[in-house]
């Protein structure tokens, strides 16, 4: 008889014990059939997205769903298999896809033993209600059209207001044949303000985003008319900005979102998915200087409120402090389950995925280069000709460990001072040239929201620095 | 499934009445006299390899639907879910209803008058999906004879073949019913390869097909041996201005990234660089046009319908130069005064996008140069600082400012001076598009198909190169 998934209402958590036995029972025919370990990740989804322009609202996206992903190993292989069809018969037809692919078969004749999980480790106790805690639609366009409005007070020559505000709630459960049997609930909440502004031929597109994780109030303590000043008088400033002069130059990477330089020339090399596809360059060097002494960069899903932070990864496991780099020396990887078994590098709570439809791979989470003892303005006094980078857009990272970011908000530094401001910049780079060329950090250590896009989908993560110097690299520009 | 190996046979059909009988019951319960539902299921398997070994496999069964209603008052709301039970779409409908009441007032998107269209007919055969082993064995095969065409390419370190089955539908309470089936399969060869002494280099190559054995992985393997290999002998590029070759590909990548000057949407967001009057003005030099055609043999997968019903279509966007159309979604079109171009969405708030551009030289009308080879490194506009080949472009989701219309970009590529062609170490090209698409020299060599349209190699004076001599 097929069942259909426990029946589950709007509130409900996946911690409901009726699915105990249906898991437990997917778990023991996977080893039976001979796998090494079965892994179970459910998930319920509530979202919503909501889109003002100018004085309107203009766009409320609610959207919700559930689904599973399944994956097995079989000594370094594994198989994995997500579907959005929970009830009994599809669960076990996603196993027989996953058993198959490692050639394994489900049948009676049992092969290992399977002894059951262990009790619910439930993450979620004090957050059955964060949802119901979230500020209503009405609250949502309200605080969004206060936010625009304000960009309209304060703004000069502002073609285009947008705000924009995405809630992102999800139930976690997560059980594996090794004894995981851990369920999570999760809030993200994100807000972003941007103007177009123009003036004859002259545009400047800006933006500004926060994140954060878990703290339902949120958008009701969003500080609007502080974030629409701070976006405006951006935008004044780059309005009228020269493109800047391409070369070699010294820099100045401001705090916060500055961050996405360690982020996309080191962090992603320091992923142990990076070292199975053998497209890092400091897979051998445990122990070895890889940066400037100045360089102490960490890892870490604890700060209470970041983007990245999770009272445990995508796997079941509690996040970690994960010292990266100390005083310039490579001390350890970000890894997952299968980065473990396939290079033996311990697990540090960094299996992450997007949703149900992807494997768990290594991924950062909180990442930041750690303050230093100087003060931002040491940094900008010591270059003479040079570029302040007051705010970064995106960057990526490619399988050379080349990597590029773009500068939004530039100024140059001229004799030890902030001149002119420039826009069109982009840095590119390679992450083991880079890294010894940071070569000061300052004392204001800030994080940033953001999303990293790579192989298990799009997540929260966090980047931050102190303000740095990085003593030459190539800025792109006309 | 005794075999456990993969899905045998297509995914379960969406059951249209079944899901028009359920809305109907359910819309009637919310006082919803009006609805359009977008709904979408796929079967996917797909493979990853590691030098001869399996790196991973993965299976995946996705359904979704998009459902959007009016209230009493005409405004829109919608919901997104995955779970098509009779829980979910009554969920999805009670949360459609709920956001009807923060719809726009001054933008309501109605059914399109083109639901119920004919649709264009469609060359699309249907395959039936292959083994997750044969899979594997295919592209382990591809891998090992990528691996063999040169000693410095040691590791392939991005690829994958996958295959989909899927289906998808428009419904809509007046009645409209558009259904279509596709098979699609992909394979994608990025290699690695690296000199001692000297720093790794990659490139790859991308082939899609209506099912894995349409594929063509020999190809795909020789094209990414050729472009890797030909990134070997590497050096810096002094910054300067160049004439500028982009590969069909660098070229569609660069017009996609600025395709809001033909969209409505952003036009009437005001991101566009374009305005309404912008229509009938020239925009890009006399000899070079532009259209929109999803409905292109070369374009695998191609959609016959967009998000409201609407029939996609072949349609002009710069001819001999100058801007003759927007995309549209209803919405837009109803705003322009023209007919949807089949280029929607489906929202509260309808998204427009384009789907397969083909870009070349306007018929019959002079000006660009022809047979250009740069190859030779000799032409228009190439002087003592030689000539510099753009084969991919990367970062544009960081590197261009579509509303502004700038853009600054890493990229590989080829220098060619003094007759001999060295791959460029590390750059970025920088410019304004507007600029870009009056500054066009010509075409080089016959429009070449790729995943995202067609376009010959476009010539282009006067960029800006920044390099790292």
């Amino acid at each position: 008889m097929v069942q259909s998934p426990p029946a589950l209402r709007r509130h409900d958590s996946l911690a409901n014990p009726d699915w105990r036995p249906r898991l437990e029972s997917l778990l023991a025919q996977g080893v039976a059939a001979g796998a090494d370990l079965v892994e179970v990740f459910l998930e319920r989804t509530d979202a919503l997205g909501v889109l003002a322009e100018q004085d309107t609202i203009t766009s409320v996206n609610p959207s919700f769903g559930m689904g599973a992903g399944l994956r097995v190993f079989r000594g370094r292989f594994d198989g994995f298999v997500s579907t959005n069809d929970l009830s009994e018969a599809g669960l076990l037809t996603a196993l027989d896809q996953a058993l198959g692919m490692l050639g394994l078969l489900r049948s009676s004749h049992s092969r290992n033993a399977y002894e059951g999980l262990p009790p619910l480790q439930d993450l979620a106790v004090a957050k059955g209600d964060w949802l119901a805690q979230c500020p209503s639609l009405q609250e949502a366009t309200t605080r969004l059209l206060e936010g625009t409005d304000q960009l309209s007070r304060l703004g000069q020559h502002l073609q285009v207001r947008r705000g924009s505000y995405a809630r992102n709630w999800q139930d976690v459960l997560v059980v594996a044949s090794d004894g995981t049997h851990a369920h999570d609930i999760r809030l993200h909440q994100s807000l972003g303000l941007n103007v177009l502004a123009a003036d004859g031929d002259h545009r400047a597109s800006l933006g500004r985003r926060y994140g954060s994780h878990g703290r339902p109030d949120e958008l009701r303590q969003w500080q609007a008319e502080e974030s629409a000043r701070d976006l405006c008088d951006s935008a004044a400033t780059m309005l009228r900005a020269d493109y800047v002069e391409a070369g070699q130059f010294p820099v100045v990477l401001a705090n916060r979102f500055g961050g996405v330089i360690f982020h996309e020339a080191c962090g992603h090399l320091l992923e142990t998915t990076q070292i199975e596809r053998g497209t890092t360059p400091f897979a051998e060097q445990l122990g070895q200087e890889i940066a400037h002494p100045a360089v102490t960069a960490i890892d870490e899903g604890l700060t209470d409120g970041a983007f990245g932070s999770l009272a445990m990864d995508d796997e079941g496991m509690a996040p970690q402090r994960t010292v990266l780099i100390e005083n310039g020396i490579l001390r350890r990887f970000l890894s997952d389950r299968a980065g473990e078994i396939r290079t033996g590098h311990g697990r540090t709570g960094s299996g992450r995925r997007q949703s149900h439809a992807f494997a768990a791979a290594s991924r950062m989470r909180n990442t930041y280069i750690a303050a230093g003892p100087h003060t931002p303005e040491a940094l900008i006094a010591s270059i003479d000709k040079g570029l302040y980078c007051k705010s970064m857009g995106g960057g990526s990272v490619g399988p050379t460990g080349q990597f590029n970011f773009a500068v939004e908000e530039g100024f140059l530094i001229e004799n030890g001072q902030l001149t002119k401001p420039v826009k069109g910049a982009t840095l590119i780079g390679e992450a083991k040239e880079v890294m010894p060329r940071i070569s000061m950090c300052a004392n204001d250590l800030e994080l940033a929201a953001g999303f990293c896009g790579s192989v298990s989908g799009s997540i929260f993560v966090t980047v931050g620095q102190p303000h740095i110097k990085v003593d030459t690299i190539t800025v792109g520009g006309r | 499934m005794a075999s456990g190996t993969t899905p045998s046979d297509f995914p379960a059909p969406l059951d249209v009445a079944s899901l028009r009988q359920r809305l109907e019951s359910l819309a009637k319960d919310e006082g919803v006299g009006r609805w359009d539902l977008g709904a979408g299921c796929s079967t996917d398997t797909s493979v990853q390899v590691d030098r001869g070994e399996a790196k991973q496999m993965k299976g995946a069964q996705r359904s979704a639907i998009t459902l959007r209603v009016w209230n009493g008052a005409g405004l829109v709301g919608i919901t997104s879910t995955s779970d098509l039970s009779d829980a979910g779409l009554a969920r999805a409908m009670a949360g459609a209803r709920a956001a009807s009441d923060f719809g726009n007032p001054d933008d309501v998107p109605a059914f399109s008058p083109l639901a119920t269209a004919p649709l264009p007919p469609l060359d699309q055969p249907l395959q039936e999906p292959l083994s997750i082993l044969s899979l594997l064995d295919t592209l382990k095969e591809a891998e090992a004879e990528l691996l063999q065409r040169h000693p410095a390419i040691a590791t392939v370190p991005y690829n994958g073949l996958s295959q989909r089955s899927s289906e998808r539908i428009y419904i809509n309470s007046d009645g409209a019913c558009r259904h279509q089936e596709l098979t699609t399969a992909s394979l994608y060869l990025y290699a690695r390869a690296e000199e001692a002494g000297r720093k790794p280099r990659s490139s790859g190559a991308m082939r899609v097909g209506y099912g894995a054995k349409d594929l063509d992985v020999a190809g795909c393997v020789a094209e990414a041996a050729e472009r890797t290999i030909a990134h070997l002998n590497y050096a810096p590029i002094d910054t300067g201005r160049y004439t500028c070759v982009f590969s069909p590909e660098a070229f569609l990548d660069l017009i996609g990234a600025f395709s809001s000057l033909f969209n409505a949407r952003a036009v009437l967001d005001g991101v566009s660089l374009s305005k309404r009057e912008s229509l009938g003005q020239p925009l890009a030099v006399p000899f070079l046009s532009i259209r929109d055609n999803g409905l292109h043999p070369g374009n695998v997968g191609a959609a016959r319908f967009d998000g409201e019903g609407t029939p996609s279509q072949c349609l002009p966007l710069v001819s001999e130069g100058v801007l003759v159309n927007f995309l549209h979604s209803e919405a837009t079109a109803r705003s322009f005064g023209v007919a949807p171009t089949g280029h929607a969405g489906l929202g509260a708030k309808v998204s427009v996008g384009p789907d397969w551009f083909e870009i070349g030289p306007s018929a019959g009308i002079p000006g660009g140069t022809e047979g250009l080879d740069h190859p030779s490194g000799t032409g228009p506009g190439v002087g003592r600082e030689g000539l510099v080949v753009i084969d991919s472009l990367s970062a544009l989701h960081a590197g261009v400012k579509a509303s502004q219309g700038s853009f600054s970009l890493p990229f590989d590529g080829w220098w060619i001076h003094g007759g001999e062609s060295r791959s460029i170490e590390a750059a970025t090209v920088a410019g304004d598009i507007r600029t870009v698409l009056n500054s066009l020299v010509g075409f080089e060599g016959l429009a070449k198909v790729t995943p995202g349209g067609l376009c010959p190699w476009v010539w282009v004076e006067g960029l800006s190169v920044t390099g790292e001599a």
